[in-house]
């Protein structure tokens, strides 16, 4: 495996410009994902999508400018998505268990 | 950056209302569980109410000793102050409204007072955020707490949907309102409001992508405060959330996105500003329309109080607009006005509702003047406030932010503006009508109205009367702080 590629690819380094658009197609992705799924898990991983390509943003800067704080903010981050996919979960379930369905169009009491 | 690992005192007090909130919580959490039959669990609502006293007291001091906390990350002035007092205040109002509420739809438990205290503390947070970061784990810390709140009625299933729509909205909101500070954080190298103020002033890598992540963010906090064409969550939450947790969505959070909105757009982004000017009025403009005609052809009341708040929102866009110190200050007497008249409101809906909430729609207020005539009064006194009729807080808070604008030469906007509060006041007094002038149908008994619930009203009812007389008590204070880009 390791003979396939020459040495110097290995120590080719990718630059800032390819973690950005890499975290931008990321976020899209997430977005489109909320916009057009419908079943609620997915569209709830579709919003932890967009999280993380937020993280990989702020952890491309911060390496960028040689700063921890842009980490750290990711941790932040990572934090608080792990609080809000626990609450998510919980309502998720309790939604299920009263209509015992996942799908977006099937909640519609509210309305005019 | 002078790093010290240790906070002063004096960063401490600035911090103080969070940190009463945030160990009050946490004790009732533990209290809760000690608390096995129904009954003892009153003494909880009690303690909570008793601990946003007290973070109402953590504000003064924070007031009285201003400057920032934190490595700058915190800022406590009288803006800050302002605004914290004004969620304290509806906090406390939906402890007052609240206890009655779950008794009667058999749901008492301490954990909705926790998760009240906790979204207050993040809404305290946002209102002294000094930093990107900080206003999102502020935002954050409310929402979440917000969430469950909506859905706190766990078998109904009009509250399990308003929580489930806030919850996939709103997380979706903020994640474009964080990728909006990663590009701000990128292009600046900071995310302190001053330290990004002074990089913008500098020059920047690309203007372009600044602009691109201010309108992320702008993105994320239209959705928070309810503007078009990000409103469509809200009157799905408003119907399907329990009432009083409606009025504090209504009136907490939204006031406090405000604050952020302000203080980020005017201290961070001041430069930006006449740019972001044309946006914002077609925003306001949109939101303001929106609002009054969806409102217009609702039959449930509190799916049209939650077109209406989207409605009042679009006012207050008007005077962040105008993006000027009177501007800024009409916007805060607006919120803190329409915090008391809606939260009002939302009270009499509470009452009027009945058990199970079944007693929403505008056929079920018919010849409510005749039932219970003190509550059609103080209904009519916030339905004239929500219309802006002089004498009442609204009318000031309307008066001051089309003033605001004008000053600012928006003319066109004004003029708009004022259209729609006339639109608006048909379907306001539509209800009034409803409530007056048809028979009653209903031949149930009259269910007599809660201690809690009838101070909340009254309370809100005085201070919706007190503040069209005297608006210099709320608005010198305001004025005073309007000044953030500083």
């Amino acid at each position: 495996m390791y003979s396939l590629f020459p040495p110097e690819f290995f120590k080719l380094t990718i630059p800032l410009p390819g973690y950005l658009i890499l975290s931008a197609i990321l976020f899209t992705i997430g977005v489109a994902t909320f916009l057009f799924r419908r079943n609620v898990i997915t569209v709830f991983m579709a919003i932890e999508l967009m999280l993380n390509a937020v993280n990989l943003t702020f952890v491309t800067f911060s390496n960028h400018f040689g700063k921890v704080d842009g980490q750290i903010f990711s941790f932040f981050v990572m934090v608080v998505a792990a609080a809000e996919a626990a609450v998510g979960l919980a309502i998720i379930l309790m939604v299920f268990r009263n209509r015992s369905t996942l799908q977006i169009d099937d909640f519609d009491t509210l309305k005019n | 950056m002078d790093a010290k690992f240790f906070p002063q005192t004096a960063e401490l007090l600035r911090f103080l209302p969070e940190i009463i909130l945030t160990i009050a919580g946490t004790l009732l959490l533990v209290l809760e569980g000690f608390k096995k039959d129904e009954d003892s669990r009153s003494v909880i609502s009690t303690l909570a109410a008793i601990s946003i006293g007290l973070a109402m007291y953590g504000t003064v001091v924070a007031y009285d000793n201003p400057g920032m906390a934190f490595s700058n990350m915190l800022v406590s002035d009288g803006f800050a102050a302002f605004f914290r007092l004004v969620v304290l205040g509806v906090g406390l109002l939906t402890v007052l409204c609240s206890t009655s509420y779950l008794e009667r739809e058999k749901s008492n438990s301490g954990e909705f007072y926790v998760l009240l205290l906790f979204s207050l503390a993040g809404q305290c947070l946002m209102a002294a955020a000094n930093e990107l970061i900080m206003v999102f784990i502020g935002l954050e810390v409310s929402s979440i707490a917000s969430y469950i709140l909506a859905g706190y009625i766990r078998d109904d299933k009009r509250g399990n949907e308003s929580s489930l729509k806030y919850f996939l909205l709103g997380s979706f909101a903020t994640a474009f309102l964080l990728y909006g500070v990663a590009w701000v954080y990128g292009m600046t190298g900071s995310t302190n409001l001053q330290e990004i103020r002074v990089a913008l002033d500098k020059g920047v890598p690309s203007m372009t992508m600044v602009s691109a992540a201010v309108g992320l963010m702008l993105v994320g906090f239209a959705f928070k405060i309810s503007a078009a064409p990000f409103q469509v969550w809200a009157p799905d939450v408003y119907q399907g959330a329990p009432a009083p947790v409606s009025g504090f969505l209504s009136a907490g959070p939204k006031a406090v996105a405000f604050a952020v909105m302000i203080r980020v757009f005017q201290t961070a982004f001041g430069s930006l500003m006449p740019k972001l000017e044309p946006v914002l009025w077609v925003m306001a403009l949109a939101t303001m329309t929106i609002g009054n005609f969806a409102a217009m052809w609702q039959n449930n009341i509190k799916r049209m109080l939650g077109y209406s708040s989207i409605a009042h929102a679009g006012y207050v866009l008007v005077a962040v607009t105008s993006n000027s110190a009177t501007g800024t200050a009409a916007a805060m007497f607006y919120l803190a006005a329409y915090g008391m008249m809606n939260y009002g409101a939302f009270a009499i809906v509470t009452h009027v509702a009945g058990k199970g909430e079944e007693h929403v729609t505008l056929d079920h207020m018919k010849g409510l003047s005749q039932r219970q005539p003190a509550v059609a009064a103080l209904l009519t006194v916030f339905l004239l406030s929500l219309i802006g009729v002089p004498l009442t807080a609204g009318f000031f808070g309307k008066f001051y932010i089309f003033k605001s604008a004008i000053d600012s030469h928006m003319y066109w906007l004004t003029a708009l503006g004022l259209l729609n509060s006339a639109v608006a006041a048909y379907y306001y007094l539509r209800v009034l009508v409803v409530m007056y002038m048809h028979e009653s149908e209903s031949t149930e008994p009259v269910e007599a109205i809660p201690g809690g619930l009838k101070i909340t009203m009254w309370l809100t009812a005085a201070m919706t009367l007190v503040l069209g007389v005297f608006p210099g008590l709320v608005l010198d204070f305001a004025t005073k702080f309007a000044v953030l880009n500083k």
